[in-house]
């Protein structure tokens, strides 16, 4: 087992790097130019954010791994986000409904952790804690728009909620990693956050004329590195050059 | 040969010769005011070919984002396609001080009967590719749109002026990816030349015809839209690039160039312009996935556009029953 708060790191980094990752995909493919910058900022701003706590993640490592290194040359079993970032982005509606639930997701824990012990931490916290409020206000307005417009986008975003919301458990799930540096003010404890988001998210589900799907099994794994088919694939493709040109530099 | 779109009716002399003495004193012309339909439209014609370039060219760099081989690599790729997003959307927002609708424009590129710059019918078939297209590419574009700032339209100039700053900022970008693949294991460096040789001769190629085979240009130098010839273009961009290969200890793939000492010219051998003629006139390597991708991204947009318009409409009807 390694050291719980370079696990925890690995967690947050992995998350927004993956979810940048599948993001960026809509780069030049967008419904409009507008939203397609829109879509690549937000991009921008979860790869920029996951290179932030990699780095930290490899400095408290202290095994000479830069954020390069834990990016591009782990497997995907080594990979420690939760399963819904890795999913193939899907529609519009699906990339919207999954960025919303995330975000909402990510800004409370930001904000927890911008208290963090670790100050380095609490630094990027406090930053991305601005960066996922804009995420969460361009994502739920889309939300709006989308389960207020015609029957088929209501259809839409509704398909994409049922679909992801057996993903949402994994996002609240304590284990002993992280309970250990709660105590440490290290992490927050993600139990904790249930509550203010599902708040949040039945309010904007709500004004989206949607409705909420029952809990029912939710799938998990993700945090241990047990992934789904596609994490592989999209690792592959991430990773060629380095992996192709060992030690070279870019 | 002149586009139908642009043949237009013959124009009042006075306003006329009023509006080129205008041009010659280097008065810049504003949406508002007076212009001979032929102006206007070949500033039409101009400035969304310029729009469509900038986003079919989001494509084969966007190719490559997944695949940036650093994070930093990876962020400032999606921040460079993004900046060209913007350009178009800035440009597209120029040519609706025309009198066009943007969406119309679009949907010109869509069908077909609209032109884009023929560089991005070409492949990005390695990183590498990602260094030439910032340098030679981009570069190509500055010193083009370095003579459009000056061009006798306002909205268009300004337009230039700003892009002008962040295309310099993409060539700065381009080259250093060059320079550490030059400077890398020889595998990197054999990418890097193999790049420049792909991307040498349809870099040159982006400056236009020859002047004499150059169908638009005698007109829109006399409208001070185009104060450069293709030709006097190409040449600045030559001379310019030797250098910056030499440097990086890269081979431009023309072993005729020589330097002309009286002109101080860098001297190339003679382009392809049947290779030219046919990318634009649809049979390049790419020109059908471009286009076919353009296509998607509209067709797979079209419900949330609908969705968007369908949503404004029903807020703007319950604010109405409110007030
Ligand atoms: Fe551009
Ligand atoms: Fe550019």
């Amino acid at each position: 087992m390694s050291e719980p708060f370079f696990e925890y790191l690995l967690r947050l980094g992995d998350d927004r790097l993956v979810l940048g990752h599948r993001l960026s995909e809509w780069c030049g493919h967008g419904p409009t130019l507008e939203e397609d910058i829109a879509l690549t900022n937000i991009a921008l701003d979860l790869v920029g954010e996951a290179n932030l706590v990699l780095q930290r993640a490899g400095q408290i490592e202290g095994a000479g791994r830069d954020q390069d290194a834990l990016a591009y040359l782990r497997t995907d079993r080594e990979y420690r986000n939760a399963l819904m970032v890795e999913l193939p982005k899907g529609d519009f509606g699906y990339s919207i409904v999954r960025q919303f639930l995330f975000s909402t997701y990510a800004m409370h824990q930001w904000e927890a952790l911008s208290a963090c012990a670790d100050t380095d931490l609490a630094g990027i916290a406090a930053k991305a804690l601005k960066q996922s409020r804009y995420h969460v206000r361009h994502s739920a307005e889309w939300l709006v728009r989308l389960g207020g417009g015609t029957d088929e986008s209501h259809g839409r975003a509704e398909d994409a909620l049922n679909d992801l919301w057996r993903y949402t458990g994994e996002l609240f799930a304590t284990d002993a990693v992280e309970q250990a540096l709660v105590k440490q003010k290290l992490a927050v404890d993600s139990s904790s956050l249930e509550a203010v988001w599902r708040r949040d998210v039945a309010d904007v589900v709500a004004r989206a004329t949607l409705t909420l799907p029952p809990d029912g099994y939710m799938q998990r794994g993700g945090r241990a590195g047990g992934h789904t088919e596609h994490l592989g694939l999209m690792l592959a493709e991430m990773q060629v050059l380095p992996r192709t040109y060992p030690g070279a530099k870019w | 040969m002149t586009p139908a779109s642009v043949v237009a009716p013959a124009e009042d002399p006075k306003r006329l010769a009023d509006f080129e003495a205008r041009i010659a004193r280097g008065e810049t012309i504003e949406p508002k005011d007076w212009m001979p339909e032929r102006y206007r439209r070949q500033l039409i014609r101009m400035m969304s070919q310029h729009a469509h370039s900038e986003v079919v060219g989001m494509l084969p760099e966007g190719n490559w984002i997944t695949r940036a081989p650093s994070l930093r690599r990876k962020m400032s790729l999606m921040a460079k396609v993004q900046d060209e997003a913007g350009h178009g959307l800035y440009i597209y927002c120029g040519t609706e001080t025309l009198g066009v609708d943007r969406h119309d424009l679009i949907l010109q590129l869509l069908a077909g009967t609209a032109k884009y710059s023929s560089i991005f019918n070409y492949p990005t078939i390695s990183w590498a590719d990602m260094g030439a297209i910032g340098w030679l590419v981009d570069g190509a574009a500055i010193v083009n749109q370095t003579m459009l700032a000056k061009a006798s339209y306002g909205p268009y100039a300004r337009a230039m002026v700003r892009i002008c700053k962040e295309e310099n900022f993409h060539k700065r970008q381009g080259f250093e990816i060059m320079t550490v693949l030059s400077g890398g294991t020889p595998e990197q460096h054999a990418m890097a030349q193999d790049s420049l040789n792909r991307w040498w001769w349809p870099s040159l190629m982006m400056f236009g015809p020859h002047d004499a085979d150059s169908p638009n240009s005698g007109e829109l130098s006399r409208w001070g839209i185009k104060r450069k010839s293709n030709d006097e273009l190409r040449q600045r961009f030559v001379n310019m690039t030797v250098a910056q290969a030499k440097a990086i200890n890269l081979t431009i793939p023309d072993e005729g160039m020589r330097f002309n000492e009286a002109t101080a010219n860098w001297e190339f051998s003679a382009i392809n312009w049947d290779d030219f003629w046919r990318v634009v006139k649809g049979d390049g390597p790419c020109n059908r996935e471009r286009l076919a991708a353009r296509r998607k991204a509209h067709d797979d947009g079209a419900w949330v556009r609908e969705a968007a318009a369908a949503h404004a409409a029903k807020q703007t009807e319950s604010t109405e029953a409110a007030a």
